[in-house]
């Protein structure tokens, strides 16, 4: 594809980024005190065109553009319509749960957008560069967002420490491409895929994916790079880190995946390894130390650790299998935990009223709809049958031991077990009676966009669960845009 | 026709009932009156079973087979054969009986306690009806959460904790479940039970005998905790203690025994054979262990719980002595409980709302005040201990007779927990209704049974009379399932029910 017609490529950036542009030009010009809401539904309109550009793009053959930096196929669509389900959810719940007088409004909006557009071009990227342009994008726009309630104590410390670590963390994975780059020549996935097949590999190359697996690990949290996580969650409002916890996350995944299977197919054997020890070092230090957690956040952050653990583990498996897995597992995770923190922001407000899990009891009793969805949330994070959450696994799990790894699998599931213990807590106190002074029972009604969100992440998690069949096919049909570059080292692109 | 569709049907009709309950207003009794109808319809729906069984033909009938999930390969396959529909039936018996004995007992949040009551008569029927490994294990993990919420829910006073411990015995051994089902899987590319088993059987899946080994003692573990085995019952007290009667009747027994015959001996004939030992062992010292703990106990409830494990214990001594009669006892024994049992918490949870307590020391002298009260405790008491004429007697003599040739030693001591289940059982009984009347007794103005409680316990009593009496008309059902389990090494065994069993001990020498 030439000419004017690539943009059609980069449709969903390109709506994104008008519509971030929109907001920033129209905020200035709206009255002092009137409510900024509208920009939010602005927000809205932009990422649902840009979903349905995403899902538009399903029809263009699978292909390049701009010189060959981005690449849309099966997978980027994927990804790209699953970040804009992400965005959709989490911009309800921010418009059901915000104060119409919190400050600055209209630039969290519009900081989300722009968020998104780094995430999804982080997804179609097939240069190194661009991917790492889109990372800082994403990251940036996060930073902000995490210190968004700058008066409370929490919220600032929350955005430093984020910032500072992730910083650190870009560095490294900025530092992997300089030698991969020195190693290979190159900064196309392709292209190192290629370089590698042929020639010698240098000793950097190592050095390099070591370095990009260290930035990487950072931003889905997997331990031992984990430690921002639970302060994060904490001082960043419930809406938000719905959003923080699960797009930039599936955004950097398959970022790991393209360069996993895309570009060191050839280095299989090296970076097994390390994600085994990766993925079993997640799950047990997510779900050992969400054992211990009082507050729901952080309980939810662990979690998350873990969460990242089980995914990592379908990097072990088999390429389609493998990356199919990973997607799906990045589908349900993201749906149940946007999902689950639509619950907090409505429960606790954007100000987190509610904090412990003592302060959640008898959430049944005030609001039978909300504490029922959040135990339907709770369980499928559990992985019980028939919810996203455990087909998600199941799938993750059957692709690992489809590849031979037993105790992998042993591990993982044992963890899944012990896991249980803190997230049936929650529920057991969601279903017990309420004191009487309980902060639960001035949980106000849930409004209209938050309900929405419920409705949208419940629908999802049951369909993950009951009928997966679409969405595998889908994840299947991305990582069968990889299955050809492992037979024979070249990539499927059409150049 | 009805008898394609009559699995999913009885399986679903409790969901959508309570979706509907969902739906109602909390006013009045709507929602009691409406979940007994469910039930009720339920229970009409899977008569259809025995009528339409096929008594002379083996393997599974009523199936219904559909691709669900591609790849992958999940298919939606159900189908019964003599084993699980009896236990369909019970379920579905014993659903309006959970309706009836919850009816005042749950006076607060009905609309969670019946939504979650009719999930779990789904979440149960399906674990019988399901022949693919991954929907079996859908709805055995299902089965866990309204279960676990309704105790937290519902709790006399410790519920929660009761809760967690009950989920986490059971999640924890069905994860490494998960790993073997999964790792079968990878092996076979299919979760289809029938064609597991006859791949499996037939040797066209050959698969490495230690690995065979540890994937069955995943099975045999998860199984075991929910029968409840010896040394794994550690939940059952509390939890009997502490769920609403409605669910305390369904938790034990018939699911982990039934998964045991279908899976364990079904798939792992030989693997079994080698645990067998073992398990007798097991089975004799729980149900000893169970009759002693018994014996100790003031609280009725928990020697409700302790006598259920103790008599469950007969269950899995008769499988696991692979004689048909043994194997047709057990399945016999698991309806029994199913049905004694229940009885049994039921009446104490009846003593339980007139008296506030269930604490024996306060008891004595009631059968004065409550006559038919201390008529059915009797009647349920004495099935239990296996009194001839009564279902209980039927599966005991099964059991031991049929487990006696294969370990005479172990099986000897089995006798006494016999002995002792008539002593616990019968001194539960005196210390409630006979003696001087205490305290409790005297100064409470209860009535006796109600209209309501009446119809409840009446029908059991009474099934446990014809179980006792016609129990060939269940085990011609049962024997054609189960003789395929005891000879699945032995192929040239033929009997009937009413010879003796032919111990595979002795067959193979």
């Amino acid at each position: 594809m030439n000419g004017p017609a690539q943009v059609l490529r980069i449709l969903p950036e390109v709506i994104l980024t008008i519509t971030g542009v929109l907001i920033m030009l129209i905020e200035p010009l709206l009255a002092q005190k009137s409510s900024r809401k509208p920009l939010g539904w602005l927000a809205v309109l932009g990422t649902l065109a840009a979903l349905a550009a995403s899902l538009w793009q399903y029809q263009l053959p699978p292909g390049t553009a701009y010189f060959g930096v981005v690449q849309t196929d099966a997978f980027s669509v994927f990804f790209h319509v699953l970040l804009c389900g992400i965005v959709l959810a989490s911009l309800l719940a921010v418009l059901g749960s915000v104060p119409d007088t919190t400050e600055n409004l209209g630039e969290l909006f519009a900081l989300i957008v722009f968020g998104a557009i780094g995430m999804l071009l982080m997804t179609s990227a097939v240069e190194l560069l661009l991917v790492f342009i889109g990372l800082e994008i994403s990251s940036i726009s996060t930073y902000i967002m995490a210190g968004f309630r700058k008066k409370s104590a929490k919220g600032p410390e929350s955005a430093i420490k984020y910032f500072l670590l992730g910083s650190f963390a870009t560095a490294f994975f900025l530092y992997g491409i300089a030698l991969l780059f020195g190693a290979t020549g190159t900064t196309r996935i392709g292209d190192i895929a290629a370089a590698l097949s042929t020639g010698q590999v240098s000793g950097l190359v190592y050095i390099g994916l070591a370095m990009i697996l260290v930035g990487i690990s950072f931003k889905v949290s997997a331990a031992p790079f984990h430690v921002w996580t639970p302060d994060v969650y904490e001082g960043a409002p419930s809406p938000i880190v719905g959003l923080m916890s699960t797009a930039p996350k599936a955004a950097a995944f398959a970022v790991l995946l393209r360069i996993a299977y895309g570009a060191l197919p050839l280095l299989h054997a090296h970076w097994i390894p390390l994600l085994w020890w990766l993925a079993v070092i997640s799950m047990t230090v997510g779900n050992l130390g969400a054992l211990r957690q009082l507050n729901v956040k952080r309980m939810l952050a662990y979690s998350s650790i873990a969460h990242a653990g089980y995914l990592l583990v379908a990097f072990t498996a088999l390429s389609v299998d493998g990356i199919a897995a990973a997607s799906f597992y990045a589908v349900s995770y993201a749906a149940m935990n946007v999902g689950i923190f639509a619950v907090l922001s409505q429960a606790g407000g954007f100000e987190d009223r509610l904090t412990s899990i003592q302060d959640y009891r008898g959430l049944a009793y005030r609001s039978p709809l909300l504490g029922g969805v959040m135990a339907f949330f709770l369980i499928s994070l559990i992985g019980i049958p028939f919810t996203g959450g455990f087909f998600g696994k199941f799938y993750v799990f059957s692709a690992a031991l489809h590849s031979g790894m037993v105790w992998l699998a042993i591990i993982g599931l044992v963890n899944s077990g012990i896991a249980a213990f803190y997230y049936l807590r929650v529920i057991t106190a969601v279903y017990s009676k309420p004191a009487a002074t309980s902060p639960v029972n001035e949980v106000p009604p849930a409004s209209v966009p938050l309900m929405l969100t419920l409705f949208l992440t419940v629908v999802t998690t049951l369909i993950l669960g009951i009928v997966p069949g679409r969405v595998l096919a889908a994840a299947k049909a991305g990582a069968q845009t990889y299955a050809s570059v492992n037979g024979n080292g070249t990539t499927v692109a059409s150049r | 026709m009805l008898s394609d569709s009559i699995l999913t049907l009885t399986t679903f009709v409790p969901t959508a009932g309570a979706l509907v309950v969902a739906l109602l207003p909390r006013r009045g009794r709507v929602i009691q009156w409406w979940t007994l109808a469910v039930a009720l319809a339920t229970f009409i729906l899977s008569l259809h079973l025995p009528f339409h069984f096929d008594y002379t033909r083996h393997g599974f009938q009523f199936e219904e087979n559909y691709a669900w999930i591609a790849s992958p390969a999940i298919r939606y396959h159900l189908g019964v054969d003599g084993l699980s529909m009896w236990l369909i039936l019970l379920t579905t018996f014993l659903g309006p009986l959970g309706v009836l004995a919850s009816w005042k007992a749950i006076e607060s949040r009905t609309k969670e306690f019946y939504f979650f009551f009719l999930l779990q008569q789904t979440a149960m029927i399906g674990v019988f009806v399901s022949l693919d490994m991954f929907l079996y294990y859908g709805f055995w993990e299902l089965s866990l959460v309204p279960m676990a919420i309704l105790i937290a829910m519902f709790g006399r006073n410790r519920g929660p904790q009761a809760a967690i411990k009950f989920f986490l015995y059971t999640f924890l051994t069905s994860a490494l479940f998960l790993v073997a089902i999964l790792w079968l899987y990878s092996k076979a590319g299919t979760f289809d039970f029938v064609e597991l088993q006859s791949r499996l059987g037939d040797g066209s899946l050959a698969l490495a005998p230690k690995a065979l080994c540890w994937v069955s003692l995943a099975f045999l573990v998860a199984f075991a905790v929910k029968v409840p085995v010896f040394p794994l019952h550690g939940w059952l007290a509390d939890v009997i203690s502490e769920a609403p009667t409605a669910m305390a009747m369904v938790v034990a027994g018939k699911l982990g025994l039934y998964s045991i015959l279908r899976f364990n001996l079904g798939l792992f004939p030989a693997q079994s054979r080698e645990f067998a030992p073992w398990m007798i062992a097991l089975a004799v010292i729980g149900l000893l262990y169970g009759a002693a703990v018994a014996l100790a106990q003031t609280d009725m409830k928990r020697l409700v719980a302790y006598a259920m494990l103790s008599s469950l214990s007969f269950c899995t001594l008769g499988i696991f002595c692979f004689s048909v009669s043994g194997l047709n006892g057990a399945v016999f024994q698991t309806l029994n409980e199913g049905l004694t049992g229940s009885a049994l918490l039921i009446l104490v949870g009846i003593l339980y709302e007139r008296y506030g307590t269930t604490d024996l020391t306060q008891f004595g002298g009631a059968a004065a005040k409550l006559p038919w009260m201390a008529t059915l405790f009797v009647v349920t008491t004495l099935s239990l201990v296996g009194l001839p004429i009564l279902n209980g007697f039927v599966g005991e003599f099964l059991v031991l007779s049929g487990s006696f040739p294969v370990s005479p030693g172990w099986v000897a001591a089995a006798t006494i927990g016999v002995i002792l289940s008539a002593a616990y059982m019968l001194w539960m009984v005196q210390r409630i209704f006979y003696g001087p009347q205490s305290a409790l007794v005297a100064g409470k103005a209860a009535g006796d049974l109600n209209f309501r409680e009446l119809v409840t316990l009446w029908p059991m009593a009474i099934l446990m009379l014809i179980m006792g009496v016609a129990s060939p008309y269940w085990i011609r059902a049962i024997d054609g399932a189960v003789s395929s389990l005891a000879n699945s090494q032995v192929n040239s065994v033929t009997h009937t029910v009413t010879n003796a069993a032919i111990p595979v001990a002795e067959v193979k020498q």
